[in-house]
């Protein structure tokens, strides 16, 4: 892709991160005035790439481009919240704070993902890529005491409606949006571009 | 975490009192392009300075340290705007810190300048807290605000944060609203009277002359919600006076005790654990049992339906200042009313109603300065500033704002801070021909909720006549 690379790369050696390219574009302002042509102000463009590390969360995201959703387990057997299954993956027990165990969840969220609430809305903000309207859907799956976030991209939603994770396996961008929602039942050839279900 | 300890369930018990003795406010407008934000701040704090008949200069004579909201630093790209703010007050070498917590951020402030004074730190502070939303363009706004959500497992999907929020306004609007016609109406009928009252305020940025049938025709913006059911995006100011009983005295004559509380829930609405219902004095362990029979699917607490952040807000501020029935101990309330449907939500959340019950607050009539239905005062009157969806949303200003909005009526100066035609001339802004005054007549103690977005962070700030206290709870 073309915008990838005019910007800037990063790759981690040596426990530091080593940038290449071009992070940042300035511009040169220009002035704001009013009908009047009185000066208000001045505008300040520029462009900025910001770096960013998944920690302990990097094995969700990897796995979405391989069609896989990972969450996680306290195993703690001492812990108030022994056995509690988090989807999203939480690195750590939000109450024992002992690191959570990593566990395949594709097979789960295939037989058991409902609707648990959903919105739909035209709007939103720059940089949005997904396609107007925006089909807010809020997961649950059996045994998972958690409600993912995520978006519809076939049909229309509705709470208790049967849904499974498709995955953006061909291109993926290694981010939340290589996970969708469809319906159950639903084609592959309805699929959007690059996604696939889940193995 | 989901059950809790009596340690963290304890009322807070503070060194000694705490008295809001001033508090001021700038216009609020969608864009002030006239104004830098430090003009706005000073707009502020002149007023409160005037309010107790103080030059500006006097009153920063007893000010001790200062504690600055201010939400969004991206939106006026300036880190440590805080600092600016500080020196064109004048009040450098005196410390000073920034406080952001979203959409509580004025709540926030107000409660670390009020835990300043209470420790003996400072014997004067002051409360000061803004907002810049104009200098982006509408869809980069709603980019930064959405970068409030979760940057990895929320930003990505929309840049838009009401997407992330009204998934809860969908299950409510499901579970507890039934779907129904006459919910939906009673929503519309919060937009109604909230954007109606901000008609008799000269400071405010939406007021409307509507009826229900305006609000149920407005644009969707994400059904249930439509136009009018949302708040405002706004420019502003406001600060708060917060002294010990000493000072107070010194500056006043009038000074309010004040009492300010906060909860907290996660940023994700995804990682909210089920638990069982806390309870408020005013409620019994058995009255939830049947919850789930009564609405199907609102068995889940929180879930997607409750504001967990609040209902700790209030377990702490009631007990500190002795409510035990807000709507029979408390005169006026100031509620964060980001949507119509939370508005409801929270009822339920600071135990005006209870839980599945909100909509009979605005239903009965209780919420408006004069009972529609008997024409005799509001049992509890709600955000007679216009709140959120009237006056103004200015992020850090607006829990500030709803806290000397309650002061006003407390201190029986609400029409003489409302009516004078010099500062609607001042803001540019026409008195309509039909002023009403909205003075709450013998308003004793006020509660005003300062909100984040899908309930990260609540405050509440009860404020007391000093002669008309309650017994604190332990
Ligand atoms: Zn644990």
């Amino acid at each position: 892709m073309a915008d990838r690379v005019e910007h800037g790369q990063v790759t981690v050696s040596n426990g530091r991160y080593r940038p290449s390219g071009k992070f940042h574009h300035g511009y040169a302002n220009s002035p704001i005035r009013n009908d009047e042509g009185v000066l208000m102000g001045v505008t300040n463009p520029r462009d900025v790439t910001h770096i960013h590390s998944y920690g302990g969360e990097a094995p969700f995201f990897e796995s979405l481009s391989k069609g896989k959703l990972l969450g996680t387990r306290c195993d703690n057997a001492d812990c108030a919240l022994h056995e509690t299954m988090f989807v999203p993956f939480r690195i750590h027990c939000p109450d024992c704070l002992s690191r959570n165990t990593i566990v395949d969840v594709t097979d789960i969220a295939n037989r058991t993902s409902k609707v648990h609430t959903f919105m739909i809305t035209e709007r939103t903000g720059a940089f949005n890529t997904l396609e107007k309207p925006i089909r807010f859907v809020n997961v649950e799956f059996e045994g998972v005491d958690t409600i993912l976030m995520g978006y519809l991209s076939v049909g229309e939603p509705e709470i208790g409606m049967r849904v499974v994770p498709i995955f953006q396996t061909e291109n993926p961008t290694y981010t939340i949006m290589d996970l969708s929602w469809v319906p159950e039942g639903t084609q592959k050839s309805e699929l959007l571009p690059g996604f696939s279900f889940g193995k | 975490m989901i059950t809790f300890s009596k340690q963290q369930l304890k009322i807070p018990q503070m060194s000694r009192p705490v008295y809001m003795v001033t508090g001021g406010m700038s216009k609020f407008g969608r864009a002030i392009p006239e104004k830098r934000t430090e003009e706005l701040v000073i707009d502020s704090f002149v007023e409160a300075a005037e309010f107790i008949n103080m030059s500006p200069a006097e009153l920063k004579r007893y000010i001790h340290s200062c504690y600055y909201g201010h939400f969004a630093d991206h939106f006026g790209d300036q880190l440590l705007g805080e600092a600016v703010i500080h020196d064109r007050l004048g009040l450098d070498p005196l410390g000073n810190v920034g406080i952001k917590t979203g959409g509580a951020t004025g709540g926030s402030t107000l409660w670390e300048a009020f835990k300043a004074v209470a420790s003996g730190y400072s014997d004067c502070v002051l409360a000061m807290g803004w907002e810049r939303m104009d200098e982006v363009p509408t869809d980069e706004g709603n980019h930064y605000i959405a970068s409030a959500a979760d940057k990895d497992w929320e930003t990505p999907m929309g840049h838009i944060y009401t997407g992330y929020y009204a998934v809860m306004a969908q299950k409510y609007w499901q579970v507890f609203g039934k779907q129904e016609d006459s919910f939906r109406k009673t929503m519309a009928e919060i937009a109604v009277k909230n954007r109606g009252y901000a008609r008799m305020n000269p400071h405010a940025q939406g007021p409307m002359k509507l009826t229900v049938e305006d609000v149920l025709n407005s644009p969707v913006v994400a059904h249930p919600l439509r136009a009018l059911d949302c708040c405002l995006m706004s420019v502003g100011a406001a600060c708060a006076i917060l002294c010990d009983e000493e000072t107070a005295y010194k500056l006043t004559d009038n000074p309010l005790k004040i009492h300010v509380s906060a909860g907290s829930h996660s940023l994700r609405v995804a990682d909210r654990l089920n638990m069982d219902i806390p309870l408020l004095p005013n409620e019994t362990p058995d009255q939830y049992k049947d919850l789930g029979e009564r609405f199907p699917g609102g068995d889940r607490y929180p879930g997607f339906t409750g504001f967990l952040a609040a209902r700790m807000a209030a377990h702490y501020a009631y007990g500190m200042a002795g409510i035990v029935d807000p709507t029979e101990d408390l005169d006026v309330v100031e509620l964060h009313d980001a949507f119509t449907i939370s508005d409801i939500q929270t009822y339920e959340d600071i135990g005006i109603r209870p839980y599945g019950e909100g909509r009979t607050y605005v239903e009965s009539g209780d919420c408006y300065h004069t009972n529609p239905f008997t024409g005799k005062p509001g049992k509890l009157p709600a955000n007679l500033s216009g709140g959120l969806l009237g006056n103004m949303h200015a992020v850090g200003a607006t829990g500030i704002m709803q806290a000397i909005e309650v002061g006003h009526h407390i201190w029986g100066r609400w029409s003489e801070m409302h009516a004078d035609e010099k500062k609607w001339a001042a803001f540019g802004r026409t008195k309509p021909d039909d002023w009403t005054d909205l003075q709450v007549k013998d308003a004793k103690r006020g509660l005003a909720i300062s909100h984040a977005g899908v309930g990260s962070h609540v405050t509440a700030t009860v404020l007391v006549h000093p002669d008309h206290e309650l017994e604190r709870r332990s």
